[in-house]
């Protein structure tokens, strides 16, 4: 183990703001990704299924 | 069932991939979510500092693997765009749409980490180095792609136009790369170059290894997430989509 | 009844395309207009400062003959498609690949060589001397065919597309940049005294490169949208 306490791994050395800054991004880009992809599934389904209810209710 | 019995070209079609991408994308998130931890872990504790950047140079943690991801994705997609012509196949068309925005977003990342990573190294946000333009040029192929996707309305259409696109794009990215690193070196004033990354120790390049895989693994999960969706919009005319949104 | 050979075939369609273009002098016009207006540009937002306008000049005309020769691009096959002729064409016996480089080639005579005769007057205007104005037209009258090949694809994946103009660019512009780099290239390298052979014999490798390859993409982008 390298760091000598928890304030100098967050310092990084005073590369903070740009290590940080870098896997923050990355994880932000991720997690919205993931969860844009389980919005639009839902979206599409919620579209389809009312689809099928007006189909039914005009049939 | 003996591997042996499972007819693999029956998920070829829609209703069976569909189901198969269902079970399958969990499995690859959870693989993705432990190589991350590996490799966040190999990242901050073991990599040690580096003599010339610091602490700083752990931005390749995420840069290389984000940088590798975007060419790796471009190529998947032109493979199954290629397939897809070849084979006048639905699917095929479906997976390199379903690839593209996640190829996007990781080129976009790789801009951004490298624009982090350059600004403490070299002191500026932007650096006309080969490797970030022809990244940034890779970004504008994928947006390409995307709005050629978007601006046509028939899905079939759209899925062969797209993978001409891809098709063309894939020939010049060697092209592309070639010119811009020749336009790089004839202009090299101060020798400044994100590819002059700090000596690899095996811890780092373990580190790196291990969140490409982790990023790859990732973004299978996410691909057969979203062509799930894909494929209940292009087939929703069909009694297997009704039922399975009943 | 004799048939035709597939040169004669080609001059046929390359003498009607040239004619019918001809018809709509403006349409030719403009791009060579917007080609001098936007080189004309640069000197104006950046300041006549003659050193750095040399210096720019052989980058900035490029990519002016750049944006002028795609502006002519929409109308490659938009005008044949609306009237219905694009796809009796693609019934005919003759093969659409031959349709499509002559169009391609009819693109390069009305709108790359009318930049390559330009281009030594703007060339002027930013103090370039003689010898770096030859070597400019030589590498537009180089890649300006290149750019007529790739745009003719661009402009089949769009055909009939929402907003075709500005899309086209941005599926084009990515794959232009080779052909620039190499183009202005060549001029700043030869004024550096490091000689231009290298880039012009690059410049002419992705010319037979698009000539094999182009036609082939332009025509599978026309079937596919003409589906």
């Amino acid at each position: 183990m390298q760091w000598n306490s928890v304030s100098e791994f967050f310092a990084m050395g005073g590369y903070a703001f740009y290590v940080w800054g870098s896997f923050g991004a990355t994880a932000a880009v991720m997690l919205l990704e993931m969860l844009h992809v389980r919005r639009q599934r839902q979206e599409m389904r919620r579209s389809l299924r009312n689809e099928l209810l007006s189909e039914g209710a005009s049939s | 069932m003996k591997t042996s019995d499972i007819h693999w070209f029956k998920f070829s079609s829609p209703p069976n991939f569909y189901w198969l991408a269902g079970r399958m994308w969990p499995w690859f998130a959870t693989l993705a979510a432990t190589l991350t931890l590996i490799g966040l872990w190999i990242a901050f504790f073991v990599a040690p500092i580096d003599a010339q950047q610091g602490q700083g140079y752990r931005i390749i943690f995420v840069h290389v693997p984000a940088s590798q991801m975007a060419m790796f994705i471009y190529l998947v997609m032109a493979a199954w765009a290629g397939f897809g012509l070849a084979f006048n196949t639905r699917l095929s068309g479906m997976m390199a749409s379903a690839l593209a925005p996640t190829g996007a977003l990781f080129a976009f990342l790789s801009l951004l980490t490298g624009a982090l990573w350059g600004k403490p190294m070299w002191g500026t946000w932007w650096v006309w180095d080969a490797r970030l333009t022809s990244t940034l040029i890779l970004l504008f192929l994928y947006l390409g792609f995307l709005a050629l996707q978007s601006s046509i309305d028939d899905a079939r259409r759209a899925d062969k136009a797209c993978a001409v696109l891809a098709l063309v794009g894939v020939v010049n990215v060697p092209i592309i790369y070639f010119s811009v690193n020749w336009w790089n070196t004839l202009h090299q004033g101060a020798s400044v170059s994100l590819s002059k990354s700090p000596s690899m120790a095996a811890p780092m390049l373990w580190g790196m290894l291990i969140m490409v895989v982790a990023f790859w693994m990732y973004t299978i999960a996410v691909t057969l997430a979203r062509v799930r969706t894909i494929i209940l919009d292009r087939e929703r005319h069909t009694e297997w989509v009704k039922n399975a949104v009943e | 009844m004799k048939t035709l050979g597939l040169g004669s075939v080609l001059l046929a369609v390359l003498r009607r395309e040239v004619s019918l273009a001809l018809r709509q002098k403006g349409e030719v016009l403009t791009p060579l207009v917007f080609f001098v207006v936007i080189a004309s540009l640069f000197p104006l937002g950046v300041g006549p400062e003659s050193a750095l306008l040399q210096r720019m000049a052989p980058g900035v005309l490029w990519v002016s003959a750049l944006l002028a020769a795609m502006l002519s691009l929409q109308r490659l096959f938009a005008t044949d498609y609306a009237d219905g002729s694009l796809e009796q064409m693609a019934l005919s016996s003759t093969p659409l690949g031959l349709l499509v480089v002559a169009k391609a080639i009819s693109h390069f005579l009305l709108s790359g060589l009318p930049l390559v005769l330009m281009a030594p007057v703007l060339g002027l205007q930013f103090g370039l001397d003689g010898r770096a104005l030859g070597l400019l037209m030589l590498t537009l009258l180089l890649g300006t065919p290149t750019l007529s090949l790739i745009g003719s694809i661009g402009a089949a994946l769009t055909l009939g597309v929402r907003g075709a103009g500005v899309l086209l660019s941005l599926l084009i512009l990515p794959l232009y940049i080779p052909v620039l780099i190499f183009g202005a290239g060549a001029v700043e390298s030869d004024a550096a005294g490091m000689g231009a052979g290298g880039h012009l014999s690059l410049l002419a490798a992705m010319l037979v490169l698009s000539i094999f390859f182009a036609p082939i993409a332009t025509t599978t982008a026309l079937r596919i949208s003409l589906e």
